[in-house]
């Protein structure tokens, strides 16, 4: 498997490289954001008010970490399904969103805004938890900390393992990957 | 009649809510070894390792496996000749409370389903399953059930003359629709028969039994490996990002049903498949 190790926030020129099925480790800076997060954010921008990060060339990873404990940077963190954030995310995009790390389909207006905004979609391994937890090396709430575990964070990680699933070309490792490896047709004995 | 006090009830959820979130079941990490040694796909043995190196990070630093530690369903058998010296249904509920407190587990419920939806603070209520059997003594079953795979879940009520080929394509279509989302690879468990309620409550206790275990009656233990054989050509693969191991188990539970009826669910179990049970 190719591997490439990026820098977050990300570059245009960087986003141009990234290809479908490519493993990603990402270190840097990136933002925390899920349900009750992005639902805020998009009721700003529709009010016309300014969000309270600023989005520009950033990544947003949906993740609802668990309590630290006592000396843990951050508790177990990994991603949680993306669809659920369809509804929002290409407004986030308008606003200079870059990338995002999340696990599951995205529906085909997400897809065709990503590539409108030479914009990126990765997955990481939902149900590795404890182990990408051990990748983030700071963690600090920026905004709505009254949403506990839904608050906005920045994480500084450190080779973040992702696999890139949709790219700015269009490209779809969730059908592809489901294409190359499919063995029987549905229905049965049609 | 055996007595069996309401505080070591609480004291069993507790330390079940931990363990369950912390240690991946000795049969997930074998089924899991063993897709390793099937897979096809670079990318699907990449995530089958990680899953397994993350298994050993939770398991030795005592941390949750998935920051989805769920939403807790708790299954009771209570013998008939148990008697509860105080309340049963407060002393899950303090167990719980306690468990995700102390574990540093997520808490994941919200108050009300629609108007308000403010986080409970403390991962109360859980969803508590009762039965009562024969004998002196109380299983309790504990699922923290991760909505990823909740969210895939679906029931459909089918007629006789949908026959053993309606029930299948039923099964592998709502496995390919639920695609990435419920994290691959899962434990399928269906329910057949009874009626709209306890088709639901059969798919949800399929995912209890030893991942990989069979029903004990043969053409239903057939129908497992079958729709298994199927699953695993979807292509979906780890994590959905391609490849053959898709599921590592279907579990089915059957139950009689009306003449008129024949009613199929579907409930997913992430690839941790956590479950944990003690005996009082």
């Amino acid at each position: 498997m190719s591997q490439i190790r990026i820098q977050a926030p990300l570059s245009d020129t960087m986003i141009e490289k990234l290809t479908v099925g490519q493993k990603v480790l990402i270190s840097g800076h990136i933002f925390t954001a899920r349900d009750a997060a992005h639902k805020l954010m998009v009721e700003l921008l529709q009010r016309g008010e300014e969000l309270p990060i600023d989005l520009q060339g950033q990544i947003i990873y949906y993740v609802g970490p668990t309590p630290a404990k006592p000396g843990q940077v951050i508790g177990s963190a990994g991603p949680t399904t993306s669809g659920r954030m369809d509804a929002y995310t290409p407004m986030l995009l308008e606003k200079g969103l870059k990338g995002i790390i999340g696990k599951g389909n995205r529906s085909e207006k997400v897809r065709q805004a990503l590539q409108n905004h030479n914009a990126v979609y990765f997955a990481a391994v939902g149900g590795s938890a404890a182990l990408l937890a051990q990748c983030i090396k700071k963690a600090e709430v920026v905004a709505y900390e009254h949403l506990g575990t839904e608050a906005i964070r920045k994480l500084e990680v450190e080779d973040f393992p992702v696999i890139v699933v949709n790219d700015a070309h269009g490209g779809d490792l969730y059908s592809e990957g489901k294409a190359k490896y499919r063995r029987i047709t549905l229905p049965l004995g049609s | 009649m055996r007595n069996i006090d309401a505080g070591e009830i609480t004291r069993a959820v507790e330390k079940l809510c931990m363990e369950a979130n912390y240690d991946l079941g000795a049969d997930v990490r074998e089924n899991m070894k063993k897709a390793l040694e099937q897979e096809d796909s670079p990318v699907g043995r990449e995530v089958l390792e990680q899953l397994l190196k993350n298994a050993e990070i939770a398991q030795t630093n005592r941390v949750p496996i998935c920051q989805d530690t769920g939403m807790a369903i708790v299954f009771l058998e209570v013998g008939s000749e148990v008697h509860i010296d105080g309340d049963l249904t407060e002393a899950i509920n303090e167990g719980v409370k306690n468990g995700y407190e102390q574990g540093y587990l997520r808490k994941s419920v919200v108050n009300d389903p629609v108007f308000g939806r403010i986080n409970t603070g403390d991962n109360t209520p859980p969803i508590i399953h009762t039965e009562i059997v024969p004998g002196d003594s109380l299983k309790i079953t504990l699922l923290p059930k991760g909505f990823g795979g909740e969210n895939m879940s679906a029931i459909k009520m089918m007629v006789p003359a949908d026959g053993l080929a309606g029930v299948k394509n039923f099964i592998l279509e709502t496995v390919d629709k639920a695609g990435p989302n419920p994290c691959p690879p899962v434990t399928v468990g269906v329910g057949i028969g009874g009626s709209f309620e306890k088709a639901a409550f059969l798919a949800k206790k399929a995912l209890l039994r030893p991942v990989g275990s069979h029903h004990p009656q043969p053409e239903v233990a057939r129908l497992e490996e079958e729709l298994l054989a199927a699953i695993n050509g979807l292509g979906i693969g780890p994590q959905g990002l391609g490849g053959r191991t898709t599921a590592l188990a279907v579990h089915i539970e059957t139950y009689p049903t009306h003449i008129g009826s024949m009613p199929v669910a579907v409930n997913f179990n992430c690839n941790a498949a956590r479950h944990k049970e003690v005996i009082l």
